[in-house]
């Protein structure tokens, strides 16, 4: 009964800091003056943060009644959908205003946060480029667990700042929640490996 | 007649002195060359739309854009400097014309234009301007509002002569 009442508690946690942030985020009244190309744009970086709070729960098994290769199933899933959220959030910026975005993508924004981002998303192409091809190339276990893992912590890092510093998309509660909940699933997951190796 | 002992300390002390009357040296003709020119921001020029109409006010306004135009060098104000502005408002795009108008400073060398709301964009809620009338460099801002909620905005210009 307890251990079931845990379950469902750790269930509803992760429903509502993946789900608030887009509800909260649709109540915004900046909505009012952004036409449609700039809040997909937008909503797609909100999900995107949600997906990257998803991986870490999964790889690590940490939500309950799903099997391991279950996890590993979603886990890679949910990396192909976080690498389309993502294109999607750059490309629809790119319609809404085109010299921000190639700005942003030569690393001279004016925009701090900007340059937090477009090293997330690097480090995140990068893993799905890599996911894509270990096979073909056969890559050696443990080097692609190592430089998923670093590429890993890039991406949740840099997605983090990113949104933290940036204003009027998410709001703020709801976002800081997602952005601990991320970056403790990410901790959590790298000190067990550490468990594991010793 | 005093005898000058060259030692390895004097000649340190001596070199020292030299070196740190050189580096104030660099600084005394900048000091007298006066106020700096402003350097274009980054990411300024977004968005721009050349020949802005100069108009009363943008849309409907209730947002205030001011700011100072001076000349480098001396600081002299500079009447009737045309100052283009534009944004992403509670009324427009920064890409929309609509979004866009000029005006010309006053004989004290200071602009004021309203406008409609700035909300933020693309993560930051800031204005654009330009001052491009050829008689002094081209000069891109695009200052930052301090807080989302502000109904004004300032930012100033110092140019050089071209």
């Amino acid at each position: 009964m307890l251990i079931k009442t845990r379950a469902r508690l750790i269930w509803l946690a992760f429903l509502i800091a993946m789900l608030a942030p887009m509800i909260a985020a649709a109540f915004s009244p900046l909505l009012a003056w952004r036409d449609s190309i700039y809040i997909i744009a937008g909503f797609a970086g909100i999900f995107a943060m949600a997906l990257l709070l998803t991986q870490p729960l999964l790889i690590g098994g940490y939500l309950p009644s799903i099997s391991q290769r279950k996890n590993r199933q979603f886990h890679k899933w949910f990396g192909a959908l976080l690498v389309v959220m993502v294109l999607i959030h750059v490309v629809f910026l790119w319609f809404t205003s085109p010299p921000d975005v190639i700005d942003v993508l030569l690393f001279r924004s004016p925009t701090p946060f900007s340059l937090w981002g477009v090293i997330a998303m690097w480090a995140l192409f990068l893993m799905g480029l890599m996911a894509a091809i270990r096979k073909k190339i056969r890559l050696p276990r443990y080097i692609w667990q190592r430089a998923h893992l670093g590429l890993a912590v890039i991406t949740v890092i840099g997605s983090v700042g990113h949104a933290m510093l940036i204003e009027g998309t998410m709001e703020t509660i709801t976002k800081t929640v997602l952005c601990v909940f991320v970056i403790a699933a990410t901790a959590k997951v790298i000190s067990d490996r550490i468990k594991l190796k010793r | 007649m005093p005898k000058i002992s060259l030692t390895r300390r004097s000649l340190l002390a001596a070199s020292g002195a030299v070196a740190a009357t050189s580096l104030s040296g660099l600084t005394v003709p900048a000091r007298a060359a006066g106020l700096e020119p402003t350097k274009s921001m980054r990411g300024g020029a977004n968005n721009y739309l050349s020949g802005a109409p100069i108009v009363e006010r943008i849309g409907g306004g209730g947002f205030w854009m001011s700011g100072t135009v001076r000349r480098a060098g001396d600081g002299a104000p500079l009447a009737g400097q045309r100052i283009q502005i534009w944004a992403h408002t509670t009324e427009g795009y920064e890409s929309d014309w609509e979004s866009h108008g000029a005006t010309l400073t006053d004989q004290n060398g200071v602009y004021r234009l309203e406008m409609p709301q700035i909300v933020p964009a693309f993560g930051q809620a800031h204005g654009h301007l330009a001052y491009d009338s050829g008689d002094f460099e081209t000069v891109f801002l695009r200052p930052v509002m301090k807080s989302s909620k502000d109904t004004s905005l300032e930012a100033n210009f110092v140019l050089k002569s071209v």
